[in-house]
């Protein structure tokens, strides 16, 4: 009884999971091993005639390349910000409750509404940025036009995003840590740097490995920005392969290459399964 | 919340102050765009003339108000579908012993690493086939069974005691009935926080809807907004300000008032 | 019971049987300028409505020109109805490929109608016609134009009413223009081309101007690699690395306007899409030009053309041809223009007492149509979203300073070879 009524309750949910997460992500192999079919031309087998393709072009190795900058350039940092807001934001500070809902606000913007903003920021001369740095004389810099620094903004776009959401997870993980750990540390007169990377950092390890994973994640999903600000330019500088996916498949029709960069990104999420399936196991998180 | 710890020193507090001024400084310069002529839209001055009328514009310029409603409809409808669909997986999960339910739910945990907008392409065609492109519902079904949900309710319905479920049954409650009237109700934090975190999540999101939908019949706010913004005779900062903060509106007045809300709901979703 | 039954079947069947039989035209149309221009065409389609009882016209508007033609297609596929669209011009050989619209010619067999297919600027039909047939007719059309700032000009001594002609003059004249502060940091550049969004668009005006196209009619070869061709990137690149009356780097499409009327450049080259929008925000006296001439002068035609989906009855044909006809006769292609900046499609609109006074009133919006005998056909080949996007590339390579010129283009072409190879 307990089997049918368990399986009874899970149907609906599983169902709808298998068509449209497990049944897709077979078919996208599937279709890595066809040609895209027009209407002249049908589509037939070729085997790893994409992947070929693939070993091949500049662009997907560009954009792979992207993607491994973005995610160590946003990640790191975005850790570093979340754990310096979270203990600012977890003492007595005045206006407190103002700061951290700066720190915040960003998470529940839409980031195609964030990157309007901030375009109006990286715009040459009439932009925020660069007004202010003419404050000091500096002259002005085409930010997105320039391939050496169109990921760096980007970069910082994103870590403004996130910096906000990952501190939550701190916060949270602070208020569980004891109060008399810190009042001991003060007796023994350790210095508050020296107290935080020999207690509360180690403390603070298994929310860093999970905002960690939760970070890498979306470092290969969130291309949202990218629609607006740059379109993946110039000459691909800050494009990711998402993005590119979404070019392949919808501006250029190809729905085979597409399918087997997706397979691509299907493999790197597997990996990083696999990494966190580690992580996980080792601190016990299933209850 | 446990007590807060030490107080800040001056410095500290200038730092985080100065750090929260920028974090707000992208919202604080829409305010200043939006609502100024635009050749203030890149200088300061106090003394600039207050305007609505980059609101009146950007509202006449794109269909607003239909991707207020697709959005509300949309994010209404993905909400409901999966409080039932999660509830009665995470139930299933936590308090049922069935043939291959490890397997079953390694299989749902998938879905928390390879979300719907990573398949944009085979999801496409999916509906396409069914006929479901350019729908409301062809936006939602993706998202209705959802992982996290699942995994949430799951470890919230597990720390019920066995006892209430027995009492229940004792008075001659179905399996559906235990559901509703034990499970349900001693999970409503998780149920909140959930909502709360569901609702931010597809109010925001883009991929998905943008490749999904044809028509300002099915347009959410984010779609409506990134086609409003990106025109071929260029941007206007301020009807573009103006648009963006109407589209974020209610999301954000939302977030203000109930920000402790917000945040713990976010805190508790992620902590489980 | 049984008269009830027989009573809802009946009102059932009335509701089925329409009272009379309609012919319905969906109609996918994008909107690239700013504005509320889809009440505009909701409002034409109301009044075709009412001069042609019969026929329903129900106008979708689908955001820009990649949205339009993805929607109408994946409409098409659905087995939506969709009957006619306005797609990009150059979105004729992708429509092609799918095998999904038919010639305007099939149709318009009467005298008056082939007339009508002939009352357009040719310049104009470049990009919609394939082998002799006509298949995309002209509705929503821009070309590149020159924007320059009067004060500018006259603060450095310049006539404020002679714009460059050539590539020298525009170089000599925006090197003048550019002003720096007292710590040398560049305040107003002499002249930008934007490089993002439409970079391929603007580099043809460069490649015709110095007398080249990039791309055979048969849309199955480019020529991205000729000396010419060459020689123009090195211009564009020039503009700002040799000259230095440019910025370095890609410019942004969508904020160049605003630099612009903001007055950090003297001379912009953007779209003619773009002039309503100017004249609103500028608060100094500006003027419009022709592109300036290298060989010879030249613009890239681009926007918007009205299609006709292979998928249509015969009523159905004949009722787009009817009010494809109505929407473009002269004066309503003159107060499209108006409206939005677009060209008006044919000469004869023109001569339309409102096109007139309207261009007695603001002279700048005729200089487009003058262009138009030296313009030339949009970038389009078969598989064109990837042949754009590789030409997109390699400009940006070369604006960037990654690649030469050279390099950047004699690969492009190598790549756009090998995609182009199956339609020769």
């Amino acid at each position: 009884m307990k089997h049918v009524y368990g399986w009874l309750l899970l149907t609906p949910a599983a169902i709808l999971l298998v068509g449209f997460t497990h049944y897709p992500a077979a078919a996208t192999l599937v279709d890595s091993f066809f040609s895209t079919g027009t209407a002249i031309r049908p589509s037939r087998f070729i085997g790893f005639g994409n992947y070929a393709l693939l070993a091949e072009d500049p662009i997907f190795w560009k954009v792979l390349g992207n993607n491994l900058w973005f995610a160590l350039g946003t990640i790191p940092t975005s850790i570093a910000l979340a754990i310096l807001m979270a203990v600012w934001v977890n003492d007595r500070l005045p206006a407190r409750a103002l700061v951290r809902m700066a720190y915040f606000t960003p998470t529940v913007l839409p980031m195609i509404a964030v990157a309007n903003i901030w375009l109006f920021f990286y715009t040459p001369q009439i932009g925020l940025v660069d007004q202010f740095r003419a404050l000091f004389g500096a002259p002005s810099h085409n930010w997105l036009g320039d391939p050496g620094t169109v990921l760096a903004c980007l970069m910082v776009m994103v870590i403004w995003k996130e910096a906000g959401f990952f501190m939550i997870f701190y916060l949270a993980a602070l208020q569980s840590l004891p109060p008399e750990l810190e009042e001991a540390a003060k007796i023994e007169g350790a210095s508050r740097w020296h107290f935080f990377r020999r207690v509360m950092f180690p403390l603070l390890m298994p929310t860093t490995l999970f905002v960690l994973v939760n970070a890498t994640i979306n470092s290969f999903k969130l291309v949202d920005h990218l629609f607006i600000l740059t379109k993946g330019g110039p000459d691909n500088a800050s494009s990711l392969l998402l993005y590119y996916i979404y070019q392949v498949a919808f501006s250029f029709f190809d729905t085979a290459y597409a399918s087997t960069l997706t397979v691509v990104l299907l493999a790197l999420l597997a990996g990083l399964a696999l990494v966190q399936f580690h992580l996980v196991e080792k601190r016990v998180h299933y209850r | 919340m446990s007590p807060a710890g030490r107080r800040a020193s001056t410095l500290e507090t200038s730092a985080a102050w100065l750090l929260a001024l920028l974090w707000l400084a992208p919202l604080l310069y829409a305010f200043w765009a939006a609502f100024h002529p635009v050749e203030y839209a890149t200088r300061f001055n106090p003394l600039a003339p207050v305007t609505l009328a980059n609101f009146a514009k950007a509202w006449t310029y794109a269909p607003f108000a239909r991707h207020f409603l697709n959005t509300v409809m949309l994010v209404t409808m993905i909400l409901a579908a999966q409080l039932v669909l999660c509830t009665l997986a995470g139930y299933a999960f936590a308090r049922f012993d069935f043939a291959g339910r490890d397997i079953a739910f390694g299989l749902v945990l998938v879905q928390l690493l390879i979300m719907p907008e990573v398949l944009i392409v085979e999801n496409y065609r999916i509906m396409s086939r069914l006929g479901l492109v350019d729908t409301l519902l062809g936006i939602g079904l993706p998202y209705m069974a959802s992982a996290f949900g699942i995994f949430l309710l799951r470890q919230t319905f597990k720390t019920v005691p066995r006892e209430l479920e027995d009492a229940a049954r004792v008075e001659g409650c179905s399996v559906l009935g235990v559901l509703w009237r034990v499970y349900v109700p001693l999970a409503r934090p998780t149920y909140l926080a959930y909502g709360l975190v569901s609702v931010s999540y597809h109010w925001n999101n883009f991929l998905w809807p943008l490749i999904v939908t044809n028509t300002v019949e099915t347009r959410p706010l984010t779609v409506g907004l990134a086609i409003f913004g990106a025109p071929e005779s260029g941007v206007d900062w301020g009807v573009i300000s103006a648009g963006t903060l109407m589209a974020v509106a209610p999301l954000l007045v939302a977030f203000v008032l109930f920000q402790r809300q917000f945040m713990q709901s976010f805190m508790q979703a992620g902590i489980k | 019971m049984r008269s009830l039954f027989a009573l809802l079947l009946a009102g059932l069947l009335a509701a089925a049987a329409p009272a009379r039989a309609d012919t319905e035209l969906t109609f996918y149309y994008p909107i690239a300028v700013g504005g509320p221009l889809t009440k505009v065409i909701d409002g034409l389609a109301r009044d075709f409505e009412k001069e042609h009882p019969g026929i329903k016209v129900h106008p979708i508007y689908a955001g820009n020109y990649d949205d339009a033609r993805i929607k109408a297609l994946a409409a098409l596929k659905a087995g939506q109805p969709a009957q006619i669209s306005v797609l990009y011009s150059i979105d004729l050989y992708e429509l092609l490929e799918q095998d999904v619209i038919v010639p305007w010619d099939d149709v318009a067999t009467t005298a008056d109608d082939k007339a009508w297919l002939k009352a357009f600027y040719p310049s104009l039909m470049m990009n919609g016609t394939y082998k002799g047939k006509v298949y995309g007719i002209p509705f929503q059309r821009s070309t590149i134009v020159l924007f320059w700032n009067k004060d500018a000009f006259k603060e450095v001594g310049l006539d404020p009413e002679k714009p460059p002609a050539t590539w020298n003059e525009m170089t000599q004249m925006a090197t003048k223009l550019v002003k720096r502060d007292a710590a040398g940091n560049v305040v107003r550049w002499g002249v930008m081309v934007p490089s993002t969004g439409y970079t391929y668009w603007m580099f043809q005006a460069f490649a015709r101007q110095n007398g080249h196209d990039l791309m055979n009619p048969e849309g199955n070869r480019t020529i991205f690699a000729d000396p010419d061709v060459i020689a123009a990137l090195q211009y564009w690149r020039d503009l700002g690395a040799k000259y230095r009356v440019m910025p370095e780097g890609t410019i942004e499409w969508g904020t160049l306007r605003q630099a612009f009327t903001e007055g950090k450049t003297a001379m912009m080259w953007h779209t003619t899409g773009n002039l309503t929008a100017v004249k609103d925000t500028a608060k100094f006296p500006f003027g419009v030009a022709m592109l300036p001439a290298s060989k010879q002068r030249g613009s890239p035609t681009g926007g918007g053309n009205f299609y006709m989906f292979k998928k249509t009855t015969r009523e159905e044909r004949k009722a787009a041809l009817a009010f494809v006809k109505w929407m473009t006769t002269p004066e309503r292609a003159a107060a499209w223009s108006i409206a939005t900046g677009y060209v008006a499609t044919r000469p004869d609109a023109y001569e339309t007492p409102k096109l007139k006074d309207y261009a007695r009133d603001f002279p700048q919006a005729v200089v487009a149509r003058d262009q138009l005998k030296y313009a030339t056909a949009e970038l389009s080949t078969f598989q064109t979203g990837r042949v754009r996007k590789l030409l997109d590339d390699a400009i940006q390579a070369a604006l960037t300073g990654q690649k030469t010129p050279a390099a950047a283009l004699q690969a492009a072409q190598a790549e756009a070879d090998r995609l182009l190879k199956p339609y020769r």
